[in-house]
């Protein structure tokens, strides 16, 4: 509450900027409803309590706890048996300090698929050849293929999708020699590689035997880049895994899109 | 027909004619094949059951037995049932079991052995069709007990925890909420799986494991939520992938009540070989249409790769290539869920007007099909109160073209899976568009010579047009080169080819036969 009332009243400004020691900038903004300054948000969230002035009272508290104070209960409504739905509006006492706002950025930017053909067509001028395989005796393609597949994942579309990708997924259980040799065939810029089972860090062991032999098969400035992901990785261990990216759990094929424009166009013609 | 779009009955006709003349190749094609799965489907009639200590089908098992003795193309019901009298063994899991630990060889047999055998499988998959039978005529008694639904559409909400025993509860409260029909969604990647697990699953990615225990206890839990509701709680789930032949069955088996089904999804999302797709189609088909299934098919899926006003056209053709085959399986007519999909970016200049055109196209080209009505997704961006928009417009749509099956909208599409007060919203959407305008495909009729019948008649026109130039070629040149959902799939690619064989001049599977006798 002290920050309330340490704030209550300023309304000259949308952004107050306070010195601060050092020389930091403190810009302080709070929500806007319908007036600078006033607070005010909006929230709707379920309880797991039968509708009654108890469930509202609960409401309230929850409100409360989350800063919310006046909380007004617009509505609340009975779902089935024993939940109830409230939509509350109310002003909140916190407040933002947009100098204190630590973003982390990705080190590459996100595009759209349009995008990345886009890049492609103007900038590489042929398609983009990635092959993709789960190695070893994993059989659980989930993860490239959600990746590879047009299909996709999380109503994001494939990479098979793209135009100007073409994609050679060889599916489960591909031996290294294979897929060294597919990726030879096929010209490949990238390799993207899946591992989910990790019983005696099999998907570490794995991953270190595929880059040794594309090492030793290719050199350097002709071998395709290598990508791994599951969801058991540690993305810090490219170069322990002789890898160039490791991708973790909820990655999208969108991400993986972006980081190939960006690893093998933009950030190559760039260094050149 | 109603003929609220003036449609040319000549030009409907030659577009019934143009599909049957490129999908009958595929058909000869499927009649001349058969796959591992189609097989398995066989062996699942004849009563094999259960998985080994790995989780492995016995049914996978003794394929793989059977084909690494005398190849695929005898079918495997005569090589097993020849095997079954020689060793004295009466029950075929325990035959499959014995096979699996290579004490059991398999031979082609021929003369009276042939003949014995022959009739000793048609007996016994004869059997697992009459279980089917049973449980269609199950199905035919509880619907007149406790009734079809008030209202059409059918309201169709879909569940997907990844544990049956979450699902379960959830899907009741789904049905006491309103919904008709309840899809369990499938784990991502089943579809790849050349297995069904077995047995009642808590874990699955995005979704739950279809597998024969689990489709027991949710038809069970929704056969007590259809006595308490005085209505038929429908349950759906998928026949596609590598196992679409064994789905159908098991579905058949477990009384489920709808199947997505369609003819060529697996071959362009999922990169399955065509050949065996076709062939596993067809098979899959004549089952739901032995069991009393209505299909599903899933035309909507072209519209979130390609462009639904650009592409609309290549729905038409997919639903009249889906009617052709399904006719062809046996379907009846209300048998056929044909997909499409409410998917025009919403920022195009008269979107609701294209969709009106699009979807009553659909309802008059098929008038007596149930029509499968699907909500946007591709352009709800996370912006839930638009999306809450939209989907009042599709419900809308729905409403004023009588759309069959109408699957429930979430504004949080592209969110998260659906809350619990995410489904409560969609819910309130769709009672209020039908309490408020349920009647209204009974007034709507678009002006003659106006934007929505010419547009209708356009996409028409296109249809036959891409139709016409399949023709010329053939639908597996169409698929390899790419005319559908923009993915090119040669016939010679894909996964689960090494799972497909010719028929050899012995050719014997008694699914089939009794399948077709009856039809």
């Amino acid at each position: 509450m002290s920050e309330r009332s340490e704030r209550t009243g300023q309304h000259s400004s949308h952004a107050l900027t306070t010195p601060r020691s050092g020389g930091v900038s403190k810009q302080i903004v709070r929500p806007y409803g319908d007036t600078t300054g006033d607070g005010m948000v909006q929230v709707s969230f379920t309880l797991p309590v039968s509708h009654d002035k108890r469930a509202e009272g609960a409401a309230v508290q929850l409100a409360n706890k989350m800063g919310i104070d006046p909380a007004m209960v617009v509505h609340a409504k009975p779902m089935g048996d024993g939940f109830t739905f409230f939509v509350v509006y109310g002003r909140v006492n916190h407040l933002v300090d947009l100098g204190a706002v630590q973003v982390v950025e990705r080190d590459f930017a996100l595009l759209s698929a349009k995008e990345v053909n886009t890049v492609v067509k103007q900038r590489l001028r042929r398609k983009l050849s990635v092959v993709g395989a789960c190695i070893g005796t994993d059989a659980h393609t989930v993860g490239i293929d959600a990746i590879l597949n047009v299909k996709g994942i999380a109503g994001e579309k494939g990479l098979e999708y793209y135009r100007e990708l073409k994609v050679t997924n060889l599916g489960a259980q591909v031996s290294v020699p294979e897929l060294v040799e597919a990726a030879r065939a096929e010209k490949a810029d990238a390799v993207l590689v899946s591992q989910v089972v990790t019983q005696r860090d099999a998907h570490l062991h794995n991953t270190r035997e595929m880059s040794a032999a594309f090492r030793e098969a290719m050199p350097a400035g002709r071998r395709p880049l290598l990508i791994v992901g599951g969801p058991r990785f540690d993305e810090t261990m490219t170069d322990e895994l002789g890898v160039d990216r490791i991708f973790g759990r909820g990655t999208t094929p969108g991400e993986v899109a972006s980081y190939l424009v960006h690893a093998l166009i933009t950030q190559r013609k760039a260094m050149a | 027909m109603t003929g609220k779009l003036d449609l040319d009955p000549a030009l409907v006709a030659r577009a019934r004619e143009l599909a049957r003349r490129a999908g009958q190749p595929v058909v000869d094609l499927a009649r001349s094949h058969t796959t591992v799965s189609v097989e398995r489907a066989v062996l699942r009639l004849a009563g094999v059951t259960g998985a080994d200590p790995d989780g492995i089908p016995w049914v996978n098992r003794l394929v793989d037995a059977v084909v690494a003795d005398v190849g695929l193309g005898h079918g495997v019901a005569v090589p097993v049932f020849d095997a079954l009298a020689r060793e004295g063994v009466t029950d075929v899991t325990l035959l499959a079991q014995k096979a699996a630990a290579g004490s059991v060889r398999f031979t082609q047999p021929t003369g009276r052995a042939a003949t014995a055998a022959r009739s000793a499988a048609r007996r016994a998959v004869g059997a697992g069709i009459r279980r089917i039978d049973r449980r269609r005529a199950e199905r035919d008694r509880l619907v007149k007990r406790h009734g079809d639904p008030a209202q059409r559409p059918w309201i169709y909400l879909i569940v997907a925890t990844g544990d049956i025993y979450e699902d379960i509860p959830q899907a009741q409260a789904a049905a006491r909420a309103g919904a008709d029909v309840i899809a369990v969604i499938r784990s991502t990647g089943q579809s790849l799986l050349d297995y069904v697990p077995e047995g009642a699953t808590r874990e699955g990615f995005a979704g739950t494991y279809a597998t024969q225990e689990n489709f027991r206890l949710m038809r069970a839990a929704l056969d007590e939520s259809s006595k308490e509701l005085g209505r038929y709680v429908r349950l759906t789930n998928y026949a596609s992938g590598l196992c679409m032949p064994e789905m159908a069955t098991l579905a058949g088996l477990e009384r489920l009540d709808m199947m997505l089904n369609d003819s060529m999804y697996g071959i362009l999302f999922r990169d399955i070989n065509p050949i065996r797709t076709f062939v596993d189609q067809r098979f899959s088909r004549q089952v739901h249409a032995r069991a009393g299934i209505i299909i599903n098919t899933g035309e909507d899926n072209y519209l979130t790769t390609a462009d639904a006003v650009d592409e609309a056209h290549t729905v038409t053709v997919s639903q009249l290539l889906n009617e052709f085959f399904a006719h062809e399986a046996g379907l009846a007519d209300w048998q056929l869920g044909l997909g499409h999909a409410f998917e025009i970016n919403p920022e195009v200049p008269e979107s609701f007007r294209l969709e009106l055109a699009h979807a009553l196209l659909a309802r008059e080209l098929f008038p007596d099909a149930p029509l499968k009505w699907m909500p946007p997704t591709k352009h709800m961006t996370g912006d839930v109160f638009r999306g809450n928009l939209l989907d009042g417009f599709f419900n809308l749509a729905g409403a004023l073209t009588g759309q069959g099956i109408l699957l429930v909208g979430m504004m949080t599409e592209a969110v998260v899976t659906p809350w619990l007060s995410d489904r409560d919203i969609a819910l309130q959407n769709v009672r209020y568009v039908l309490g408020a305008a349920g009647g209204l495909h009974e007034d709507f009729v678009p002006a003659p010579g106006g934007f929505i019948r010419r547009r209708a008649n356009q996409v028409l026109g296109e249809a036959l047009d891409l139709l016409e130039r399949i023709g010329e070629q053939t639908l597996l040149t169409a698929i390899a080169e790419g005319t559908f959902g923009i993915m090119k799939r040669p016939a010679d690619r894909g996964k689960g080819l090494a799972g497909v064989a010719a028929h050899e001049a012995d050719y014997c599977n008694p699914a089939t036969e009794i399948l077709e006798a009856a039809a």
